[in-house]
């Protein structure tokens, strides 16, 4: 990423932002309440929750912090690189249909199809694309590398070419939409509208036994864990503050000799390469996996929970994607009729009222001399506080 | 050069999470097939059942109608003493026109709410999603909906149409009539693509000739191209299994490319009553519907349903075949579970061959082991006044055939 793009010559350069690039690195104080942070977060997720919920609760909690791993790309992708990705149901999709068709070619048995195959498509062997499936060392890898090739390909053709803003956005809506359109057509291979369903096994384990399920749930927060980590390393590094320069003034960041188009690449293929691990264990936690989880709805609702958490924060999106879907769940439980209009209404009392998403909450309650600031400054620059200091204990 | 600092953090961060998730899952895992069932809670002097509608979303607008039925049910029910001496309590949940919602609630209704019974479900993406779940828990659902067949679940009653009591029959109809041709219309998913197959497998057999077949997205309003391909055909008949809105666009186009019922008859499969009133019956006058069931269908049981619906839910409101086979569902599980002498699933299950029960419909009879009832089919002719008369009926309740067995030509299909 040192690969230097002469900058063009008329090409004027902006003011930076106050803040471009903060200077502050965790000191080794720092270090010990990131550590105790994972360690509470671990307790939470590990001892706690599993004591205090339900087989089903537990169940509905795997399948939040499956979509709060997207969120953490989306935290990335977006929050740190300024890209907005609304298209990250296709990684979601690709993670998760390569996972399906594995379970399901392990669930036929050797040389035995898919049921769904013999009902709507009459084939008489396995499609060519389906065999590899059916190795889980081709199958497991697949998950996270496929949706980062995809990423890899479509980002190093976009990102060259300095699309950027809403026709990014536009074009990674138009991606999720070809793809359902592609699944929904091949009904006879990939299941159609229903999807990959009826998913029992797991490698060998029986995943109809709560035991089991208990099983997926530790898989997925461990994962999630790990990926937190491994973010929290990556936007330390002196790779994440390019890539916040490159999100606050990409020109003035080419001008410097730094190659923007590499630097925005990477987090893009990083926060696919999450969705598609976040889409595998979907699979075994959900049982399912069908185009009305990859299309367009579903891809600007993983945003609306990065949004909603506080996109520039370590782990905002996590609070977000996980809060959003509680709420979906808890307001739907209660009120059947109307939980549609409550949800919309929280989102815009997010939005509006607190910018910054819920991470700002605890900055907020922390720094009170925030509210003698001046509103719009006090907002903006709390965003931009919070995206510097990521040590918070996991909540 | 070194990009990432901090290593030991990660490191140690890594090792804590394979620690902890060691000691969580390094316990018994049993392989046998733990799954016990959930026992439904009986306890009390109510039962709970569920009830799992799209209450929002695009489905919504078709399956609150069945809920509206699904409780008429359950307070006449109740209003005559209730099950086993026991009051039925109704428990809501909203599948949302999502099908992973749908096994979200399934699976709440079952564990949390120990329901005794679940009625609902419309589309088939969302009984495929849900299947699992009744399946694993050994539970109940009765599907209320004419579906494409192919599907046998032990724990899933299907009190709507299969396709040999709905497509067949109008298929037989459209060849009755003298029409050695058709084109198929349809919404792109299961359902019609899979209703499509079998279409083509009995026109095959039968020396009609399928002159095209197009798929419009669900929801997609666009058929000018479409409407100019079937005109150009020139096919006796078309027969339709778009869903939804889809319907009130094609027929808009239908109507203004010239093409009227008695030139090129549209036979459709999803437009109900319900629908009829949606689409403007100025598009639809004269056009054919296959079902079961329609307002109009003559019989004392119908009488009282449409006015027991009517009384409850407003005098405008029409009744339709899903509603109709969604208030069967109901009472048929009543008949089932007085018949075993108790809530318990499997004991339920094996009651239920032989179950009659006079519908609006007429008589009705569960086949115990399709699980699915033996109904009478109906073709019926839109009027003016929104409402579809009969023209043609089976006669007498045909057996369900899900995998279309007594058929020599469908052989080729499961």
């Amino acid at each position: 990423m040192t690969a230097v793009t002469p900058a063009p010559p008329s090409t004027a350069v902006r003011p930076a932002p106050a803040g471009a690039v903060p200077p502050g690195r965790p000191a080794g104080r720092s270090r010990l309440r990131t550590l105790a942070g994972f360690a509470f977060g671990a307790a939470l997720l590990f001892a706690v929750a599993p004591l205090v919920l339900s087989d089903f609760r537990l169940a509905l909690l795997a399948k939040y912090l499956c979509v709060a791993m997207v969120a953490v790309g989306i935290g990335i992708a977006w929050g740190r690189g300024g890209m907005l990705t609304l298209g990250q149901g296709v990684f979601f999709g690709l993670g998760g249909y390569a996972m399906a068709m594995h379970l399901k070619l392990a669930a036929a048995g050797p040389g035995g199809m898919p049921d769904f195959m013999q009902l709507y498509g009459q084939l008489d062997e396995l499609p060519l694309w389906w065999r590899p499936f059916a190795s889980p060392w081709f199958a497991l890898p697949a998950t996270v590398l496929l949706p980062m090739a995809v990423a890899f390909g479509l980002g190093s053709l976009v990102f060259r070419r300095r699309v950027r803003g809403a026709y990014f956005a536009i074009l990674s809506q138009a991606l999720a939409a070809a793809m359902v359109i592609l699944l929904i057509g091949q009904q006879g291979t990939t299941g159609g509208t229903n999807g990959l369903t009826d998913i029992k096994g797991f490698f060998g384990y029986d995943l109809y036994d709560p035991v089991n399920q208990r099983m997926v749930y530790f898989i997925i927060a461990g994962t999630l864990l790990a990926l937190l980590a491994l973010t929290r390393q990556l936007i330390h590094s002196r790779y994440g503050e390019l890539l916040v320069a490159v999100r606050d003034g990409e020109e003035r960041v080419r001008f410097l000799g730094y190659d923007p188009a590499s630097v925005k690449l990477v987090a893009y293929v990083v926060a696919a390469g999450m969705a598609g691990l976040a889409g595998a264990l979907f699979v075994p936690a959900v049982g399912i996996i069908s185009p009305a989880l990859i299309g367009i709805v579903p891809s600007i609702e993983f945003v609306i929970g990065v949004a909603v958490g506080g996109r520039a924060t370590l782990l905002g999106p996590v609070l977000g994607a996980v809060a959003v879907a509680w709420a979906r769940t808890a307001l739907s439980e209660r009120f059947p009729g109307t939980w549609t209009y409550l949800q919309g209404l929280l989102f815009v009392v997010v939005v509006a009222f607190l910018p910054g998403g819920l991470a700002s909450l605890w900055a907020l309650a922390r720094r009170r001399d925030v509210a003698a600031q001046p509103l719009w400054r006090g907002r903006l620059s709390l965003g931009r506080r919070r995206a510097e200091r990521t040590e918070v204990p996991a909540a | 050069m070194s990009i990432f600092r901090g290593r030991r953090i990660l490191a140690g961060a890594m090792t804590l999470v394979a620690a902890a998730a060691m000691t969580a899952c390094g316990s018994k895992t049993t392989d046998e097939g733990g799954a016990t069932g959930v026992t439904a809670d009986v306890s009390g002097d109510t039962v709970k059942v569920g009830l799992l509608n799209s209450l929002s979303g695009t489905m919504a607008i078709s399956e609150v109608t069945v809920r509206d039925s699904i409780m008429l049910a359950v307070e006449e029910i109740n209003a005559a003493g209730g099950v086993l001496g026991k009051k039925i309590q109704p428990v809501g949940e909203d599948g949302a026109s999502d099908w992973p919602t749908f096994a979200e609630k399934a699976e709440k209704l079952i564990s949390e709410d120990r329901v005794a019974a679940v009625f609902g479900c419309w589309t088939s993406a969302s009984r495929k999603a849900v299947k699992p779940v009744f399946e694993k828990n050994k539970a109940l659902l009765f599907y209320p909906v004419q579906y494409e067949g192919l599907e046998q679940s032990p724990y899933i009653f299907y009190t709507g149409a299969t396709t040999n009591q709905q497509i067949v029959p109008g298929l037989d109809y459209l060849k009755s009539q003298g029409a050695k041709s058709v084109y198929l219309v349809g919404s792109d998913y299961v359902f019609p693509r899979t209703a499509n197959k079998i279409i083509k497998a009995y026109a095959a057999a039968n020396g009609m000739t399928v002159l095209g077949e197009d798929y419009a997205p669900l929801g997609s309003t666009e058929f000018g191209t479409i409407v100019n391909k079937v005109k150009s055909s020139g096919a006796d008949a078309v027969f339709n299994t778009l869903n939804g809105d889809s319907n009130v666009a094609f027929f808009k186009e239908y109507k203004s490319a010239g093409l009227s019922a008695a030139a090129m008859p549209v036979v459709s499969v999803s437009i109900a009553e319900e629908e009829v009133k949606g689409i403007g019956t100025q598009y639809l006058e004269g056009q054919l519907t296959a079902w079961n069931y329609y307002q109009t269908t003559p019989g004392a049981a119908n009488s009282k349903f449409v006015a027991a619906y009517k009384a409850k839910y407003g005098a405008d409101k029409p009744t339709s075949d899903p509603m109709e086979a969604a208030y069967v569902g109901v009472h048929l599980w009543k008949a089932m579970v007085e018949k075993a002498g108790a809530f318990d699933v499997e004991k339920v299950r094996s009651a239920s061959d032989g179950i009659t029960f006079d519908a609006p419909e007429g008589l009705v009879t569960v086949d115990g082991k399709t699980q699915h009832i033996a109904k009478t089919a109906r073709i019926g002719k839109i009027g003016a006044d929104g409402l579809i008369t009969e023209v043609w009926n089976s006669g007498k309740p045909v057996a369900p055939d899900p995998y279309l067995k007594t058929y020599p030509w469908a052989s080729g299909l499961s």
